[in-house]
């Protein structure tokens, strides 16, 4: 292929970017295999592995029985003899039947074991509300993950990071959560053709600003950035900072854009309590209270089960006009 | 017993199977001791009276297969090849332990030996020794991963999970399940509706069998014929080994829910002097043997404590080490 074939952009979706960047990785590293439930005859619950079984073949897209412990534990297992293994599990909500695994086992090892073993194992799962799923398929449980040490917790929001943060994942050498938010599979873009790995440590700005920080990750980030549109209208300029990594969280990114703006609204789609939304205010208070100008604000979901009716739904979530009057108080 | 089996029953490998159980029971009857003196804290499980599941087992055993434990796994690392300096070091609390302190009783690891854990989450290893199994499969890797559990596990989900997917796969994984019939202070017939343990992974299609625990040459030729089947490609077998804890389930435990006679009854049957009788009266054994090994082991283990009284405390700014790779403090 030559240079200018390469950059030339195509039209597709998140879910075609998390596709693509599954295909890349088993192209490029045997030892990578997925395995999940319906990730291969079905093409995986929401489509994103659609394909994959008639390229790479049932033991390398590996369809599991409902067993979300058993098999994240096989994960880890093979994560410690040899394997790349990317575990899917079907959504954020069943992923609690697997903490076991993710907790008492992938997290701790290293550690425990004095650093003789590592688990470099690749976990990830649909997350968050939106398509009136109800209480049992729609929480955002990503703060949970980021509170253990001995994990990394990614949640892509764009195509390019849905399609960079997957490799840059399977080559740490220790257990990464990557949650895709299930509103954004259908979101469209472009993707240059030789997009490729992404670093996982970093956050982003995807909009400059000198008013306010909306600093929000995941499913958010289009709520964000469009009531930064919003508030611009008014001349309220808000800069918007992608999180992209839950754990480690990426201090210097988040102080700096505090520091310019001197107002900060987090949003964050979990509850509010003890919420990683929390834990940013008090980082920024530890780190940045005399540069603020107005007390650090915060849009999270209602505290409720996430309920079926729409209306209900869309109330219980943080929404743009949320965002836009929390950024409106604090800027006053 | 097969032809094949009775092999290995010459003085030699019968010695052998002797020295290691002999080599365990002291071990952790020194452990007791030092729990006593406040030298080793934390929980400590011991395993005296079930000598004979890890010694058989391990004696079936290459180097090259991987090895998945619970939290009584002091004999199986030890018969692993951890060195009992690394371990005792471990139980101390020490830098030198093979998990550098950070482990303790419940969680020695040793990469070096292929010793993968110790896990204190009942069932925790399953899995995790299914996923290695698969590892290897998918490497064409021959090794044979071997994972212990106590029947407590069986109660898990997690167990039928990993039963479920190790026979669908046909994974190269032999489970032990060392049956000392009480999960922690509750009797197997108060726990589960089926308690033959082998029942229960025979429904999963595996080979399953069940074998005396308390005889360590029953125990190694079973497992032996069972690793072997693994090895082939034939997919995962299960063992159930039927044996008994003399000593309480930890050193906190006041044992309320067993008699006294049984545990004498069940005495009766210890492995140690049941192979040392057998041998005896088959003229296999020589006056000094016993006393030669105990007073090796003895030694061993005086330089084991004397190592771990000398080691270090890992320096309180490492904490933070290991927790991702490459990070320290």
């Amino acid at each position: 292929m030559n240079a200018a074939k390469n950059n030339e952009a195509t039209e597709l979706t998140y879910r075609d970017a998390c596709r693509e960047a599954l295909r890349d990785a088993m192209s490029r590293d045997e030892r990578v295999f997925l395995m999940g439930e319906d990730v291969g005859h079905y093409g995986g619950c929401y489509g994103v592995s659609k394909g994959l079984l008639e390229e790479f073949g049932p033991e390398r897209i590996r369809d599991t029985p409902l067993s979300e412990n058993g098999f994240t534990g096989l994960g880890v297992g093979a994560a410690l003899n040899g394997m790349r293994p990317i575990v899917e599990i079907m959504t954020v909500n069943f992923s609690l039947l697997a903490l076991d695994q993710i907790v008492n086992n992938a997290a701790l090892l290293r550690h425990m074991s004095g650093g003789q073993f590592g688990v470099p194992l690749v976990i990830r799962m649909a997350t968050g509300a939106g398509r009136q799923l109800a209480a049992q398929h729609s929480h955002s449980f990503e703060g949970l993950y980021a509170h253990i040490p001995g994990l990394k917790v990614l949640t892509p929001a764009t195509l390019e990071d849905a399609r960079g943060m997957l490799w840059t994942a399977l080559e740490d050498p220790d257990p990464v959560i990557i949650f895709e938010h299930v509103m954004l599979y259908n979101m469209m873009g472009t993707l240059s053709a030789d997009a490729g790995a992404l670093p996982i440590d970093k956050a982003a700005v995807r909009r400059e600003g000198k008013d306010v920080s909306l600093i929000t990750y995941g499913g958010s980030l289009p709520k964000a950035l469009a009531a930064a549109e919003e508030l611009s209208k008014n001349g309220v300029e808000a800069e918007v900072v992608d999180l992209r990594t839950l754990r480690p969280l990426d201090d210097e990114t988040i102080l700096a854009s505090v520091r310019k703006t001197r107002r900060a609204v987090i949003v964050d789609e979990g509850w509010r309590t003890g919420s990683l939304s929390a834990e940013i205010s008090a980082r920024i208070m530890e780190n940045a209270l005399w540069d603020l100008d107005a007390p650090v604000a915060r849009v999270c979901s209602a505290e409720i089960p996430i309920p079926y009716s729409h209306h209900l739904e869309e109330a219980a979530l943080p929404q743009t006009p949320d965002i836009v009057a929390a950024a409106r108080g604090v800027t006053g | 017993m097969t032809e094949a089996d009775k092999l290995h029953l010459n003085r030699e490998s019968l010695l052998d199977l002797l020295t290691q159980m002999i080599r365990v029971r002291r071990f952790e009857e020194k452990c007791a001791e030092l729990y006593q003196a406040e030298k080793i804290r934390g929980f400590l499980h011991l395993a005296v009276g079930e000598e004979a599941v890890c010694t058989g087992v391990m004696a079936a055993l290459a180097p090259e297969d991987a090895i998945v434990g619970t939290y009584r796994e002091h004999g199986h690392a030890l018969l692993r090849g951890v060195p009992a300096k690394d371990i005792m070091a471990e139980m101390f609390g020490k830098f030198e332990g093979c998990s550098k302190g950070r482990g303790g009783s419940m969680h020695l690891f040793c990469a070096e030996h292929r010793f993968f854990g110790g896990y204190a989450i009942v069932g925790g290893g399953l899995p995790l020794a299914a996923g290695m199994a698969l590892a290897d499969k998918m490497q064409g890797k021959p090794h044979v991963t071997v994972c212990f559990f106590g029947e407590g596990a069986a109660a898990e989900g997690v167990f039928h999970e990993t039963m479920n997917m190790a026979a669908l796969w046909k994974l190269p994984v032999l489970f032990i399940c060392e049956n000392n019939l009480y999960a922690m202070g509750t009797r197997l017939d108060l726990s589960e509706s089926e308690t033959d343990i082998h029942e229960k992974a025979q429904s999963y299609n595996m080979r399953s069998e069940k074998v005396d625990g308390m005889d360590v040459v029953a125990v190694e030729a079973a497992a032996a014929r069972l690793a072997a089947m693994v090895r082939k490609g034939d997919g995962p077998a299960f063992l159930e080994c039927r044996t008994y804890r003399f000593r309480a389930h930890s050193m906190f435990d006041p044992q309320l829910y067993r008699s006294k006679e049984e545990v004498e009854e069940w005495k009766e049957r210890d492995p140690i002097k049941r192979l040392t009788d057998w041998m005896a009266s088959a003229n296999l054994l020589h006056d000094d043997d016993v006393s030669k090994i105990e007073a090796e082991a003895d030694k061993e283990i005086a330089d084991a404590v004397a190592f771990a009284e000398a080691g270090q405390w890992e320096p309180v700014e490492h904490m933070t080490a290991d927790v991702y790779a490459g990070a320290t403090s």
